[in-house]
């Protein structure tokens, strides 16, 4: 009797969304090889961390989508904190939670716990954006919704590395 | 001034911590989290140890611990939508499971007579029941005030007056009314998520912390005060006198306000621990709070809970998604 806080929708509700091509693989420094350099996390390495999830209802990435962009991710190593803004297709797109929840779920995952991490809508790029704002703000109903266990499995195919 | 110095470090549970309750008369603490245990922690000699674990009562995050007044029995809150009542005269026997809400119970706390239990959840109401003396449950009310899930409840010290704080952003008392529980007052003044609420010793004034990264200290004005503060009918009219802003950067996520000491104590996502006292010379009308102490990283992730310690009134105990429990000792430097 758990309740999802967002459900996915079978039909498209943007049938042909505008696409990018993908950046190009991040360049090799040499001294990324030095393991005795201590590497401060840039902006690049959230976009890379974010970029190749998949949407829930097209089979393309945000990147592809243009729903998360290198110049909204945002991280300062010092202070812990990490902001990624992202931007839905289209301003009712009811996926936009689910998308919010798969960006935290993938940054949680992959990131130190020391850093403190905002996921928000684009400013003025969704009807419903403070209160998807607030939901994926609310630790508290993030953790309830990993434990249930239908919508972690959406999560997780969101988050799954397609085959080439 | 005063200091927040540390006193220990418990380890033990698995994952992120989320409530801590004292036992009311001893030097014992409760601590549930997202590993779906509960564990008491004890003194032995010069250290604490977890003296037991309750295991196997939830199937999901154990969100809410809260010990009975007499201290005989210990409610639990399940995000898998129970409350557990476990026996500590029966060896933490597990005596009663209760079941009504939809979803995710989010907190769970005990009237000051012990006679009730308030509940509440992602499900919106709030539920009180009463407990009869062979230990059974009967549910009294369901409160459907809020718009959205009520996080945390607190009663009054004295009165059967419940409180209630919602992610709509409000706090609603409600009181008993004949064979009936009725809401009483809307506190309407935080901008974001009422994240936890606590009663004074008097039970004349009310804090509360949100998400809007404020503190609200709220005052009760019964019919007729000679201040002028417009009531509603027969009950008294709860008014903002206060707010504590600056202090925290992230969402405060807890505050517990010691009826020994009358220190404010506040948790926040800052991993942050904050204590304020009211400048006595201020008017309960005007009351302003300054910090007495601060400890900066008192944790490594957000803390989601603070409580006094009642057998030993100096005593604070902090909980966090680092899975640790600390202990500090707050008194004058």
């Amino acid at each position: 009797r758990s309740r999802a806080p967002v459900e996915p929708r079978m039909a498209l509700e943007n049938a042909a969304p505008s696409v990018v091509g993908k950046a190009a693989s991040r360049p090799w420094a040499p001294e990324d090889e030095d393991d005795s350099i201590a590497d401060a996390f840039d902006a690049r390495e959230i976009f890379d961390l974010v970029r190749n999830i998949n949407d829930p209802e097209h089979p393309l990435s945000l990147e592809e989508l243009k729903v998360v962009r290198l110049e909204h991710c945002e991280v300062d190593d010092k202070a812990c904190t990490v902001r990624v803004m992202f931007t839905p297709t289209i301003p009712h797109c009811s996926m936009a939670t689910l998308i919010g929840l798969s960006i935290r779920v993938r940054l949680l995952r992959a990131l130190p716990p020391r850093f403190k991490v905002d996921v928000l809508i684009n400013p003025g790029t969704h009807a419903s954006e403070a209160a998807v704002n607030k939901q994926l703000a609310d630790k508290e109903r993030v953790a309830a919704a990993l434990e249930n266990s239908h919508l972690l499995e959406v999560v997780n195919q969101c988050l799954s590395i397609k085959a080439a | 001034a005063m200091a927040a110095v540390p006193v220990a470090v418990l380890e033990g549970h698995d994952a992120a911590v989320w409530d801590a309750a004292w036992h009311p008369q001893q030097p014992l603490l409760a601590t549930s989290g997202a590993d779906r245990t509960v564990r008491l922690w004890a003194p032995e000699g010069d250290a604490w140890h977890c003296v037991r674990i309750l295991d196997g009562g939830h199937a999901r995050t154990v969100r809410a611990v809260s010990w009975s007044p007499c201290g005989r029995f210990l409610a639990t809150a399940s995000f898998d939508s129970t409350i557990c009542i476990w026996d500590r005269t029966d060896d933490y026997e597990c005596t009663a499971t209760l079941e009504g809400h939809d979803n995710e119970v989010k907190h769970c706390q005990w009237s000051a007579s012990g006679s009730l239990l308030a509940t509440c959840g992602r499900d919106k109401s709030v539920w009180i029941w009463e407990v009869d003396d062979d230990g059974e449950f009967e549910c009294l009310a369901v409160l459907n005030e809020h718009s959205q899930d009520v996080k945390r409840l607190a009663w009054h010290p004295k009165l059967d007056v419940l409180a209630s704080a919602s992610y709509d952003n409000k706090i609603k008392l409600y009181r008993e009314d004949a064979d009936d529980w009725i809401p009483s007052d809307t506190l309407d003044g935080h901008d974001s998520t009422v994240w936890g609420i606590a009663f004074d010793a008097a039970g004349e004034m009310l804090a509360s912390c949100s998400d809007d990264r404020t503190v609200k200290i709220w005052r009760s004005y019964a019919p007729n005060n000679t201040r002028g503060v417009q009531t509603n009918g027969v009950d008294p009219k709860w008014k903002c006198v206060s707010t504590l802003s600056g202090y925290h950067d992230r969402p405060i996520y807890d505050i517990a306000w010691s009826h020994s000491t009358g220190i404010l104590a506040t948790a926040g996502g800052d991993n942050k621990l904050c204590f304020f006292q009211k400048n006595l010379e201020s008017s309960d009308d005007e009351p302003s709070f300054e910090v007495v102490a601060t400890v900066i990283q008192a944790h490594t992730q957000d803390i989601n809970s603070v409580a006094w310690s009642h057998a030993d009134p100096s005593l604070a105990a902090s909980v966090s998604d680092d899975g640790l429990v600390k202990l500090w000792r707050v008194t004058a430097a």
